[in-house]
């Protein structure tokens, strides 16, 4: 299928065709040198195709050619996927900079898995076995994980196995087993198979509930806003806030099988930082490389804008197709609020009526679809895999009223907002624990956190009214609750997460130091002056943290800890 | 064979579209007119119509003048023989001497493969303690100057050109007040910097849309050197002029505003510019620090937010004075770690009881008692601000650091400065008891 260019207008390619054109499916624009810029259909009428264009347009002219395909944006699945680094649209990074240099070159794509790599198979089922799409064939083992090489979940209706390859070696692009379909066609099956990318990939008996606990090792999330596994949730901000750098620390210590990161539109330089040190860290639960349960998917700022409109998507497939192996799987999405500009600007070529600052009308729910991809199943095979995504927001002016942030708290289970008053006064990490919320319930009981919750809330409340009467015009009680709050704040919320012990605090440590700290704000203290009050919360204040930074079971973690026990006997009159 | 196209079926704003076959997207185009020629850029094609940003503008541009496309993006000529030469916002020399006569390089280049940039970790002195001290500036940063009309934005960047190590120094002047390029010229005169400067100036006087080429422009040069290994330094002043005139297009382009009439890819635009700062692996760098004028000292205004966003910290400048609040420099912690041991340590430090000072103030204002520690932090204040805060302060890092502590010794006990014991057993400055 073919056609002709008869407009350029930034990214957007307007194409004449005589022939079938599907919507969403892919194309090239053919450049007078011969180039081929990858596209995207993006709109239909008539004879005209729209089709946004993955690559800088400069230098084509109407006139051009244009390829149109039948598939849709897809994306390459199989085993070697874990560790690489990929531009939105699946391309390897370092193969590219291999092959063209310090620059990026368009219309220079590459395969996105390892073409000779060999796998060492090991067939799951025998001849005769009856299969489904999605239904596990055999494994390769790829890094500390069982690659599960699975029916092509493509392929409707049932299958009879008629031959799978014995253990041993095999390429993905060699045939591991054949198929064969109600009407006796036989089919073959490789290691490696596609996916569009824009389409949910969910093979499963039914979605679940998610309620089992994501922990981040980050205090202010897992005990007062938790993110369970398939859950959803976001983080917006302004910049400077530390969205990144919560990002960054998520994507070390959670609690999952494997991690996937998708940098869209955000700078080069902090991906740079997280491919230059994850194979440098050890992840504490495998003993391996970090990067070998990760994907980097970077598409930053100055990449071109359609592509980073992609890879989210691209992320998101990924992603699944791990959840499809019965695995946990963390989808990290920075920055959404790009993803949306490059619909904004897509829908301001093609001339769509604008909704709110310009977005295009249907923002809401794409932000919702993409959300939606998250979640919890159970597999055919039984096995439960999940898929939790956490998106960091950009607000426009650091205002959360803007339409991305609201088309966002709308569908996810739990928002950490983060606040610029909070990191002006380094109270790192600096999530608003007022604003803030969670749907879910995590590591603590739901009761103690609303209680903590609601002292935070009246601490807040004496503070706004000390700065107009004063300390002289606020009762002792208020000013002990005061304290309280600015006391759990200090010793709890707050996380240094450049310490090696303070940085990443597991489950059973943050329930331990949560009941200790409750036992400290169920005190009665019965103060008889504010300085003492004062100097006796800062006594405490400075024990908590102290012992924050003692590593577990070390001989200065047990000292402090009595110290606290009697901090707490004697109400912090004598330790 | 040159072939004119003299259909010219529309003129509005900066923009022509003439009837023209062949044509390529964004390459560029020579107008002339009865005022002389002007360079123009393809910025739509729509069948057999060609939408063209003139860069002189469309004064005096009649509907049968002659248009003749160069099938060739918009190129900068690279060679040595750019260092100390002046030129306009359209690549044309400024100084009154000859064209360069060396390879093309178009500008607008793809971006860097992320895996081909390294960590930077390279500190840039520029003997403003304000900067060296509390937001290092590191080699390959990208970094704006918030600030607003009338505040000294372009000194502090002439001074930083001058004394930071850059083997190369170019110079991008956006809506550049005559006498402020004067100025630039004459601070790298007498710095004797100029022979390796390079300076691409668009005045206030000039045709507005010509400054759109002005960041391009510096940074495919900058890019060269860099990939030659050499460390660059661009000073681009100011972003908010080049954003104006990017909304004057797309306002004539009839596109959908975003917000306060900026297009909806101001953030794209903006970034692919700034993104050009980089530490190449395997050859040299290019740090670039940009003015950014808020209009109405407002920082939620489109232009600096999407800045803030995309660069790595910000400078804001104030009363003559680098804000310590506000101001940040991410990379920082790269490089302050290295140089000496209580330089993190002072940092802290001073900006934390500065922070106490200003409460102090505020105590004071309002008419409350001043106790003995809100003196101390009021003597500490006025003379953090004569001494380290103040622009005209100009002395390298060490003793900067120096001064910080005698500083700290005239005002408080060593307890008092929060600062570890081992730090101040190896520093202060007088003799602890």
């Amino acid at each position: 299928m073919t056609g002709k260019i008869v407009a350029v207008h930034g990214n957007l390619v307007i194409a004449e065709t005589d022939d079938r054109v599907v919507q969403n499916s892919v194309g090239y624009c053919v450049r007078s040198d011969d180039v081929r810029l990858l596209a995207e259909v993006v709109r239909v009428r008539g004879r005209l195709a729209d089709m946004q264009v993955f690559e800088d347009t400069r230098g084509l002219k109407v006139g051009d050619a244009v390829e149109l395909r039948r598939e849709m944006l897809s994306v390459v699945l199989g085993p070697g996927l874990l560790g690489q680094i990929y531009d939105g649209l699946q391309n390897p990074l370092p193969k590219l900079a291999e092959q063209v240099g310090f620059f990026l070159k368009p219309g220079t794509y590459i395969h996105g898995l390892l073409p000779d790599t060999k796998w060492a198979f090991t067939p799951g089922v025998g001849p005769g076995a009856s299969v489904q799409r999605g239904d596990v064939l055999g494994s390769v083992p790829e890094g500390i994980f069982k690659h599960q090489i699975m029916v092509p979940f493509s392929w409707q209706g049932s299958f009879t196995v008629e031959k799978v390859v014995p253990a041993g070696d095999y390429t993905i692009d060699d045939e591991i087993a054949v198929l064969k379909d109600d009407a006796g066609r036989s089919h073959s099956v490789r290691m490696q198979q596609e996916w569009p990318v824009k389409v949910p990939l969910n093979v499963s008996r039914r979605r679940l509930m998610p309620t089992d606990p994501l922990v981040t090792r980050v205090r202010i999330i897992d005990s007062m806003f938790p993110i369970v596994r398939g859950g959803t949730y976001c983080i917006p901000g302004p910049f400077g806030a530390g969205k990144t750098v919560l990002q960054q620390i998520t994507s070390r210590y959670a609690e999952v099988d494997v991690v996937i990161v998708a940098a869209c539109g955000e700078r080069a330089g902090e991906v740079v930082e997280t491919l230059r040190e994850f194979p440098q860290l050890i992840d504490p639960r495998t003993g391996r490389s970090l990067m070998e349960r990760t994907i980097i998917i970077c598409n930053t700022s100055a990449m071109p804008v359609a592509a980073r409109e992609a890879s989210v998507y691209t992320a998101a497939t990924l992603g699944e197709y791990y959840r499809q192996m019965g695995l946990h799987v963390l989808l990290l999405a920075d920055s959404t609020s790009r993803w949306a500009q490059a619909m904004r600007e897509l829908s301001g070529r093609l001339e769509e009526i604008p909704g709110e600052e310009a977005f295009p009308a249907y923002l809401e729910s794409r932000i919702a679809a993409f959300y939606e991809r998250g979640g919890a199943l159970e597999l055919r095979s039984g096995e439960i895999g999940t898929l939790t995504i956490g998106g960091t927001v950009s607000p426009a002016g650091g205002n959360f009223e803007e339409p991305v942030t609201q088309g966002t708290l709308k569908v996810v289970g739990a928002f950490h907002g983060l606040s610029r008053a909070r990191s002006d006064a380094r109270r790192y990490p600096a999530i608003d624990p007022l604003d803030s919320w969670s749907k879910y319930t995590g590591i603590i009981e739901p009761a103690k956190v609303a209680k903590v919750h609601e002292l935070l809330i009246r601490g807040n409340e004496v503070r706004q009214m000390m700065t107009v009467v004063g300390e002289e015009g606020t009762s002792a009680e208020d000013f002990t609750v005061a304290l309280k709050a600015d006391f759990f704040d200090n010793c709890y919320l707050q996380q240094n997460a450049f310490d090696d012990v303070d940085g990443a605090t597991p489950a059973e440590r943050q329930q331990f130091v949560f009941n200790k700290i409750l036992e400290v704000l169920d005190l009665e203290f019965g103060f008889e002056d504010k300085n003492l009050a004062r100097q006796t919360m800062v006594r405490g204040t400075d024990l908590f943290r102290n012992w924050n930074y003692a590593a577990s079971d070390s001989d200065e973690y047990r000292q402090l800890l009595e110290r606290i026990d009697r901090f707490i006997a004697t109400k912090g009159r004598d330790e | 064979m040159r072939k004119y196209y003299d259909d010219i079926s529309r003129i509005a704003g900066n923009v022509v579209t003439v009837k023209a076959g062949g044509v390529g997207y964004d390459e560029l185009a020579v107008l002339t007119s009865d005022r002389g020629e002007s360079l123009a850029q393809v910025i739509r094609l729509e069948s057999n119509s060609v939408s063209l940003q003139v860069f002189a503008g469309t004064q005096g541009v009649a509907n049968n003048d002659r248009v003749r496309f160069m099938h060739k993006p918009m190129q900068v000529p690279f060679s040595d023989a750019l260092l100390g030469r002046v030129f306009d916002g359209s690549g044309r020399p400024r100084d009154g001497r000859g064209v360069v006569e060396a390879d093309m390089v178009d500008i607008g280049s793809p971006a860097v493969n992320p895996v081909k940039r390294r960590m930077p970790d390279k500190m840039v002195q520029t003997g403003i303690p304000m900067i060296d001290i509390f937001n290092s500036l590191v080699e390959s940063q990208k970094l704006p100057i918030f600030s607003v009309a009338g505040e000294p934005y372009n000194e502090l960047l002439a001074r930083v050109g001058l004394q930071a190590n850059a083997d190369i120094i170019i110079l991008g002047g956006m809506g550049l007040r005559h006498d402020d390029y004067l100025k630039f010229r004459n601070a790298f005169e007498e710095g004797g910097v100029l022979g390796r400067a390079i300076m691409f100036i668009h005045t206030a006087a000039d045709p507005v849309v010509e400054c759109l080429l002005v960041p391009d422009l510096c940074l495919a040069v900058g890019e060269q050197f860099a990939l030659q290994g050499k460390s660059v330094l661009v000073l681009l002043t100011d972003m908010t002029a080049f954003s104006d005139a990017l909304k004057e297009i797309a306002i004539v382009m009839e596109q959908i505003p975003s917000n306060r009439g900026y297009p909806g890819d101001l953030y794209t635009q903006l970034a692919k510019r700034y993104e050009k700062a980089v530490d190449f692996d395997g050859a040299g760098s290019m740090t670039v620090l940009a003015c950014v004028t808020m209009p109405g000292d407002d920082v939620t205004h489109p232009v600096p937010d999407n800045t803030g966003y995309i660069t790595e910290g910000q400078f804001y400048l104030r009363n003559g004075r680098i804000e310590p609040f506000g101001s940040l420099s991410r990379l920082k912690q790269q490089v302050n770690g290295k140089t000496r041991d209580d330089h993190r340590a002072i940092m802290d430090a001073c900006i934390q009881l500065y922070a106490l000072c200003r409460e102090s103030r505020e105590k004071r204002d309002m008419g409350f008692e001043m106790s003995e520690w809100d003196t101390k932090l009021l003597a500490y204040g006025a003379l953090f601000e004569d001494k380290i805060m103040d622009l005209s302060v100009n002395i390298p890092l060490f003793e900067a650091l120096d001064r910080c502590w005698t500083i700290l010794a005239d005002c408080f006990e060593p307890a008092e400065t929060g600062i570890r014991r081992a730090i101040i057993e190896k520093h202060w400055p007088k003799p602890l008891t």
